[in-house]
């Protein structure tokens, strides 16, 4: 579904992604960790084709196809989903305004008809429900004064009306109480198929006992230096990063 | 005594110009240039009676005057008043036979407003076989009207059939003396509509299809009169949002509202004037002077949306006359490319527990200049009197500018003020998390515009804001490269 291959990127001649190599097959959750400033968010951003970045080397694929040169929503239309770091907030344009445009336009690019009012009134209702957001919640402009936590859950509220094959929750976790942490990763799991892929970007092991991952890979200074299974991840919650600077010494 | 050479070329000029003159006023347009034989030939063209003739040509005299005033914000070539044409007939004749002869790009632009496929001819200017539609509607709108008592018609028909209301109200609001261009346009104002609401009356219906059918026709200089009587309620849309390519580069139109004891007008205008060419060539200069009086306990409302022009200059005002009157003020300017738009608004407290609101949205882009500039006085009796003002201004690109110029005259120490104002940016961060959702950058664009205008917006009545919205779109096509 993924495949990164020796991926470099830089911001103003920064170089910040230092040769990535990343495979994810549809089905698959991946776990991406790593120290603060290693680069997870640049990652996340490049895959989602935000062109503040340059990719000066290598290649990212997305069902076969090198997206190098598709805009963002081009993306997006294929089925990219990020559910972002620091969500944006765009006033006067309400939840429900901005998650129909999204479909429409999503569905346009498809060539497909713009979604019934009622069909997109129950998808709502329903996807609202399974991660208990109250509906007066979704006249709201988008993000507008929503608190940490909130802005989180409506991520995941856009992940689940847009259905993407490929999700990449760019530390969705960081922000929700405890009952949020688990209503949203019950969320993401009831999303979860044998044909999509979830990649989750944490800094903790208690998200990844709700969405089990099959593989934990470490980011350091730009390089995934070390991949495992779920076990990685509990081995840094204990030890921490210092173990893999020195084994990596920049 | 012979006549030297010189006086004889001299006086046959003056023949010549005179007869040009008789003969012109059998055909439909008369020479270019004012002086007070023109004010009387559009007076006479229009069989107006000698007291509309006699305000007409007192209002020349002022204008004559007065100077073209000096604008700091806005930049253009003053337009060479004895170079235009103030009088030709409404009725233009179509320039052309089939939609297929015009402008792909302006079709391209009704298409995207959803104008159907009469209205596009009409606008554009095309040739139309009687639309029965139209016509039909229009009859049984009058019908309605007319069961309640509503008068709505032309300007010059109201000085025909409503002369004691026309003299009791034109001018009070406006007076002749009030600016340059408010001058000029009482002196030779072409047409316009007229509309009264009686006492205890609201209106059933927003006056506006009918009045939307008629616009494609009007002149440059619009008259507009409208009075509602005590406790009585109207609706008003002006304008259109259809492109308006015109070969008049000036608009001055004057627009008067009276709303006598408890009643309330609402006026929306959605505005889209040519405004020139990427390279800010050929657009519509538009000066306007619109302004309400409110007597006791009524409501003016105004509601603009701006979005054309090459340069606009326009301040919907007020006058709080009455206790406990209301004033609103709800505007979306937008300029791109090389627009310049200087509007705002005045609010007059005059009145014991008066009250206005202003908000205003500035949204620029390209090399454009949007300026907001308002007044709020406050006079000495006008105990208790409230403002709340805001102005928010929205960039798009880094070559456009946003300016705020808000005064504040308070001569009364009860008075409550209270101002805002925010300058934003239509983030890059923005843009691409709507990319990321699926919608590209026009469309991003347009949501974030939509967001922003979206209070305005809902004061327009629902079909007009649905137009209101498109349009915003179409005037920002392009603005990010
Ligand atoms: N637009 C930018 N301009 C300059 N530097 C940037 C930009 N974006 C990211 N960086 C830098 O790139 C590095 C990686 O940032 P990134 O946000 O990808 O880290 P992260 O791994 O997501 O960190 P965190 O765990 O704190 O979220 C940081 O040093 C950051 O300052
Ligand atoms: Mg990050």
């Amino acid at each position: 579904m993924l495949k990164i291959e020796n991926l470099h990127a830089s911001v103003e001649d920064k170089e910040i992604l230092k040769g990535i190599n990343l495979e994810v097959k549809p089905g698959e959750v991946h776990a991406i960790m790593g120290p603060n400033g290693s680069g997870k968010s640049t990652l996340s951003s490049v895959i989602a084709g935000n062109e503040d970045f340059e990719i000066t080397k290598g290649a990212i694929y997305y069902e076969g196809e090198n997206i190098e040169e598709l805009a963002p929503e081009e993306r997006a239309h294929k089925g990219i989903f990020l559910s972002f770091q620091y969500p944006v907030e765009i006033p006067g344009v309400s939840v429900t305004n901005f998650m129909k445009t999204a479909i429409n336009e999503t569905r346009k690019a498809r060539g497909m008809e713009e979604m019934r009012a009622n069909e997109m009134l129950k998808q709502i209702r329903e996807k609202a429900e399974m991660l208990d957001i109250d509906r007066k919640f979704l006249s709201r402009s988008l993000n507008e004064g929503f608190s940490g936590g909130e802005k989180k859950r409506n991520e995941i509220f856009q992940m689940a009306m847009l259905d993407p094959k490929l999700a990449i929750l760019d530390e969705t976790d960081s922000g929700l109480d405890i009952d949020a942490l688990k209503i949203v990763a019950n969320g993401v799991n009831r999303l979860k198929r044998a044909d999509n892929a979830v990649v989750v970007i944490t800094h903790y092991q208690r998200l990844l006992e709700y969405i089990v991952p099959d593989y934990v890979h470490v980011l350091l200074n730009g390089k995934i230096v070390k991949s495992g299974g779920k076990e990685l991840a509990l081995q840094l919650e204990e030890k921490g990063y210092d173990w893999i600077k020195q084994e990596h010494a920049v | 005594m012979a006549y030297t050479e010189e006086e004889l070329k001299k006086e046959l000029e003056t023949k010549e110009y005179e007869y040009g003159f008789y003969t012109d006023i059998e055909s439909d347009t008369l020479p270019v240039g004012l002086n007070e034989d023109i004010v009387r030939a559009i007076s006479k063209k229009k069989n107006e009676p000698e007291w509309m003739t006699e305000w007409r040509l007192e209002a020349f005299r002022i204008w004559s005057e007065m100077v073209e005033p000096e604008w700091a914000n806005v930049k253009y070539t003053k337009p060479d008043f004895q170079k235009i044409s103030y009088y030709s007939a409404p009725k233009k004749k179509p320039q052309y036979d089939s939609l297929d002869e015009v402008d792909p790009e302006l079709l391209d632009t009704f298409n995207k407003l959803g104008i159907s496929l009469e209205e596009q001819k009409k606008l554009a200017g095309v040739a139309v076989d009687v639309v029965m539609d139209s016509v039909s509607v229009a009859t049984t709108f009058k019908k309605t009207l007319a069961e309640k008592g509503i008068i709505f018609c032309s300007i010059s028909e109201a000085i025909k059939e409503h002369p004691d209301l026309v003299k009791k109200y034109l001018g009070t609001v406006v007076p002749r003396t009030d600016n340059f261009y408010a001058a000029l346009n009482s002196a030779v104002f072409s047409d316009g509509s007229f509309c009264y609401i009686p006492k205890g009356v609201r209106c059933p219906m927003e006056l506006s299809t009918y009045f939307r059918i008629n616009q494609a026709g009007t002149g440059q200089f619009e008259r507009t009169l409208v009075i509602a009587d005590k406790e009585s309620y109207v609706s008003y849309l002006e304008g259109c949002t259809a492109p308006m390519r015109d070969e008049n580069q000036l608009h001055a139109a004057v627009v008067e509202l009276i709303a006598l004891d408890d009643a309330e007008i609402k006026y929306s205008t959605v505005q889209n004037w040519f405004p020139g060419n990427k390279e800010g060539k050929g657009g519509v200069y538009n000066f306007v002077t619109k302004r309400g009086l409110c007597e006791k306990n009524s409501k003016i409302s105004w509601t603009q949306v701006e979005t054309g022009s090459a340069v606009t200059w326009k301040y919907p005002s007020c006058i709080l006359k009455g206790d406990n009157s209301i004033g609103e003020f709800y505007s979306i300017a937008v300029t791109n490319n090389w627009q310049q738009a200087d509007t705002g608004t005045k609010m007059i407290h005059l009145g014991k527990n008066t009250k206005s609101t202003i908000i205003s949205k500035g949204i620029s882009a390209g090399q454009s200049q949007n300026s907001y500039r308002g007044l709020v006085q406050i006079n000495r009796r006008a105990t208790n009197a409230r403002n709340f003002s805001q102005c928010d201004s929205l960039l798009m690109g880094n070559k456009c500018g946003a300016h705020t110029f808000p005064y504040i005259e308070a001569k009364n120490k009860t008075a409550q003020i209270e101002h805002e104002a925010t300058t934003s940016k239509i983030g890059e961060d923005q843009i691409f998390y709507c990319n990321q959702r699926g919608i590209d950058t026009e469309k991003a664009i347009a949501l974030i515009v939509n967001g922003f205008s979206k209070e305005v917006l809902n004061k327009l009545p629902m079909e007009f804001a649905v137009e209101a919205q498109k349009l915003l779109e179409i005037s920002l096509e392009g603005s990010v490269g």
